[in-house]
């Protein structure tokens, strides 16, 4: 199936300077796609290229197959889509009328407006501040009314830029939360920009890795995690474990998984033959000269040690143990251990120590394929 | 001092009697100043968005020629409206000279840099990010102004209010223009410049109060309108 | 992008032209634009006369008070139809070149050296207006001009030269470049001495610390010329328009409104009707 929107060789340039050099970029109907990278890494100029609101020194977009050159006017193609930024951008007007905008300019019927906007209002829990001007909300109020904003026109593809950057971490994990079920609930294609890679893994399909406005890696999330393209793209798994596998068997509080040919047992519930992606925090790893036989922890392996690298007060040990794991340990524990690089050791964490990032059923579950 | 004593007293009673020559100047000065206010604006918030939203060579070129026209002086104005309405002018077919819309357009070359420098810079304080914002909401050019003017309004109700009180004031050009004709191109200023010539201070002093009260009573809707959009 | 500057200049432009051509309609040939001294303005003379001339003729008097230079200046470039103006050397300097027809005599009224009751000077009672021009000179009083090419400015500029005085640069002597009602003003805040019509004075005395110190030279004669402007020079000047006013202002009618006026608030006419035989 052809992509819903591509772009090929497409350059912008801001001041002289090359800001964007994406050879090959693809969204596919209903993908989530994340586009991760640091401050500066053009994602933000990836978003306003595919939006048309920058001008692009050469290449070519498509959306449905189609050159965007050939959809005139402009505003008719942005039409399809729809934006929310890191700031909340609210018109000076009441809640009501910033979510009614786009509709408006959509040209809906008054009817269908209206129902539209209580929809949106009433999923992102802000029927109660319709009447309000947009100005006075807090943060994770107005960010609410942006996402109503865009979730109110049901745009073909969503463009999410940092959007809860600038929440606190409540609020945040609380409209992401009805974020998920709005996109549970909506035909809509997501790209998002971030620069939390937690986040990426936590939504999306496809990620893709930018740096120097370019696109380093693009893939599902297990495999760039595994497969790293280079060190830069490396970096952004680096701080943490990520592995993904099958669950093979559901236990009482538990389920065990099967990820490289070692059984990680964690703690929850699945559904047995779930894809599971799973992190591993590198504070709850514990590293020892003896094997672990009298600790509660119910994942232990045998492990050789990769790499230590000094990181200030604590020491980060790259262990493999069928599949790579890091650890922090600290300087006093470094002293008495005296652990050195290319030496077999033996590890262990909880069960509950372990993250799930994703889960997707067999049958319908996560539904967001 | 008598004398200022006597004068604000009989202006007071000049007020009072609703003295219909002093009422006829001052709805000629709203209707002249008023009409010279409205195509200020529709040229001033026009432009200044155009340069606001625009780049093009030779822009800082034409930032500083709306800012120094923000400070015309009204006589260069008069003199050089009154150099191209002549008779022997290139616009003297019409035979604008010693006419109200004379001051009109006189007003309007005082008021519209005005109306324009104020403009320009409440559209250029809407962050570029509002204005992605806007776009990629779908919006057409002219939904895009019209959101930014009422993003925008405040700023530029204050720049109207600018305008309108420049086109009030002047004396310079309506003098030169409009000629001080009674009963048709007389306004609040050359009046009360004029009675203040003949000595009549009485009628000069009630002609300024009477133009400080306008400029007040304008001000203060304008300003309620405003306080009312903000809250 | 810039199809929006262009848009705007189009709009700029539209918005001019709907004005201009909104006024087009409204002028014609009605209007007669009438450049005077500010002298007949300031009295009040004007006020008096153009109401009944506008009712009687159907015209539209457009009064343009400035001095009787500048009103020749309009004249000259066929930006005035018809004048009334009182300075007489430039007058005819005026038509020697073409530039008006039918000079007539309408009115006139004199000069008078006015200046503070205490007289510093001593010029009071003085019979000859160039001799007191001297003394005050002589005493380095301060004397105020109006400097602005008026009938007055140049009444006075001659009476130096009578004097054999330069007065230009001297630290006693000021210009207002001003009406004469200003000039009064400013020549009573200083204690000045200065040259007025008297018509204006009269107007102006209940405001002004000033008292006529000199009169009755023959010097002091000031005499008001009616003139229309050459249709022959400039044909867009409304010939019968100004025909038609400078008729009226020697008429029967208005050359006994000129004499009675002035009578009931100043005591006294303020001008003296030359026109009727």
């Amino acid at each position: 199936m052809a992509p819903l929107l591509e772009a090929r060789g497409i350059r912008a340039v801001r001041l002289g300077r090359p800001v964007l050099s994406v050879e090959e970029f693809s969204l596919g109907e209903r993908e989530f796609l994340s586009l991760v990278g640091p401050n500066g890494s053009g994602k933000t100029t990836l978003i306003l290229s595919l939006l048309r609101l920058i001008a692009l020194r050469e290449g070519t977009i498509l959306f449905r197959g189609a050159d965007v050159r050939t959809v005139r006017p402009v505003h008719r193609y942005r039409q399809n889509f729809a934006a929310v930024f890191q700031e909340p951008l609210l018109l000076n007007t009441t809640v009501y009328n910033n979510v009614a905008e786009g509709l408006r300019i959509r040209k809906r019927g008054g009817e269908e407006t209206e129902a539209s906007v209580h929809r949106s209002l009433e999923r992102f829990g802000i029927s109660g501040l319709r009447d309000r001007n947009a100005r006075g909300l807090s943060a994770g109020e107005s960010q609410r009314v942006s996402l109503a904003r865009a979730f109110a026109v049901e745009p073909e593809v969503l463009f999410l830029d940092e959007p809860f950057s600038s929440l606190d971490a409540p609020s945040k994990e609380l409209i992401l939360r009805d974020v998920e079920s709005a996109l549970g609930e909506s035909q809509t294609a997501v790209v998002m920009a971030t620069h939390d890679m937690a986040e990426a893994l936590r939504l999306s399909d496809r990620i893709a890795v930018m740096g120097s406005g370019r696109i380093l890696q693009a893939g599902p999330p297990d495999e760039l995690m595994r497969h790293p393209a280079d060190e830069f793209v490396a970096s952004f798994f680096g701080y943490e474990t990520i592995l993904r596998g099958a669950v093979e068997e559901v236990l009482e509080g538990s389920f065990l998984v099967s990820a490289e040919g070692r059984t990680v047992e964690i703690a929850g519930s699945a559904a047995p033959g779930s894809d599971v992606t799973f992190s591993l925090s590198p504070e709850s790893i514990l590293i020892s000269r003896e094997p672990l036989e009298r600790v509660s922890a119910r994942n232990r392996f045998a492990a050789r040690i990769d790499r230590i690298i000094p990181a200030g007060f604590y020491f980060k040990v790259h262990l493999n143990c069928g599949f790579p794991l890091v650890s922090y340990i600290t300087g006093h524990s470094m002293g008495l251990l005296d652990l050195r690089e290319g030496e077999e050791v033996h590890c262990a964490f909880k069960s509950t120590a372990v993250r799930v990032l994703q889960m997707r059923g067999l049958q319908g579950g996560g539904g967001r394929q | 001092m008598d004398l200022v004593v006597q004068g604000i007293v009989r202006a007071a009673g000049l007020l009072a009697s609703g003295d219909r020559e002093i009422l006829e100047i001052t709805l000629l000065s709203l209707r002249v100043s008023g009409g010279a206010t409205l195509i200020s604006t529709v040229i001033g918030v026009t432009l200044g968005a155009a340069v606001a939203l625009n780049r093009f060579p030779g822009r800082n070129i034409a930032v500083s020629l709306i800012n120094t026209g923000m400070g015309l002086p009204p006589v260069v104005v008069g003199l050089w409206v009154t150099l191209f309405i002549w008779r022997s002018g290139p616009l003297g077919d019409l035979g604008l000279l010693y006419t109200p819309t004379a001051i009109v357009v006189a007003q309007v070359v005082i008021a519209a840099p005005i109306v324009t420098g104020i403009s320009l810079a409440a559209m250029q304080n809407i962050p570029e990010k509002l204005r992605f914002q806007i776009l990629s909401l779908g919006a057409g050019r002219a939904r895009y102004l019209a959101l930014l003017v009422r993003e925008a309004r405040l700023p530029l109700l204050a720049g109207v209010m600018a305008g309108f009180g420049g086109a009030l004031s002047e004396v310079g050009a309506s003098i030169m223009v409009g000629g001080n004709i009674r009963g048709y191109t007389r306004v609040l200023t050359t009046a009360t410049v004029m009675e203040t010539g003949m000595g009549n201070f009485e009628v000069a002093i009630a002609l300024g109060f009477v133009l400080l009260v306008v400029a007040f009573i304008i001000n203060y809707v304008l300003t309620s309108i405003q306080q009312r959009i903000r809250s | 992008m810039a199809g929006t500057v262009r848009r705007a200049c189009a709009a700029f432009s539209a918005a001019l032209v709907v004005t201009i051509l909104a006024a087009s309609l409204a002028a014609e040939e009605r209007n007669v634009i009438f450049a005077t001294t500010t002298s007949t303005q300031d009295t009040g003379l004007l006020d008096a006369l153009v109401p009944i001339f506008q009712k009687k003729t159907g015209y539209f008097l457009k009064v343009i008070a400035v001095g009787s230079g500048q009103a020749m200046a309009l004249g000259e470039r066929g930006e005035a139809d018809v004048l009334l103006v009182h300075s007489p050397e430039a007058e005819k300097r005026f038509m020697d070149r073409g530039f008006g027809i039918r000079r007539r005599v309408v009115m006139h009224n004199d000069f008078v050296l006015v200046g503070p009751e205490s007289d510093p000077a001593g010029i009071r009672g003085m019979k000859s207006a160039s001799w007191a021009f001297k003394a005050i000179a002589a005493a380095g009083v301060l004397f105020v001009g109006r400097g602005d090419n008026s009938g007055t400015d140049v009444k006075e500029k001659k009476l130096w030269r009578i004097a054999g005085v330069s007065p230009e640069g001297q630290k006693w002597y000021q210009q207002t470049g001003l009406g004469m009602g200003h000039t009064l003003r400013v020549t009573s805040e200083k204690s000045a001495y200065t040259l007025s019509d008297r018509s204006t004075y009269l107007s102006m005395k209940r405001v002004v610390d000033l008292a006529i110190l000199v009169e009755g030279d023959p010097d002091l004669m000031n005499v008001y010329h009616v003139i229309q402007v050459n249709p022959a020079k400039w044909p867009k000047v409304n010939a019968k328009g100004a025909q038609a006013f400078a008729d009226f202002l020697v008429s029967k009618g208005a050359q006994e409104l000129i004499a009675n006026f002035g009578r009931e608030r100043f005591g006294t006419p303020l001008f003296f009707p030359n026109a009727v035989r």
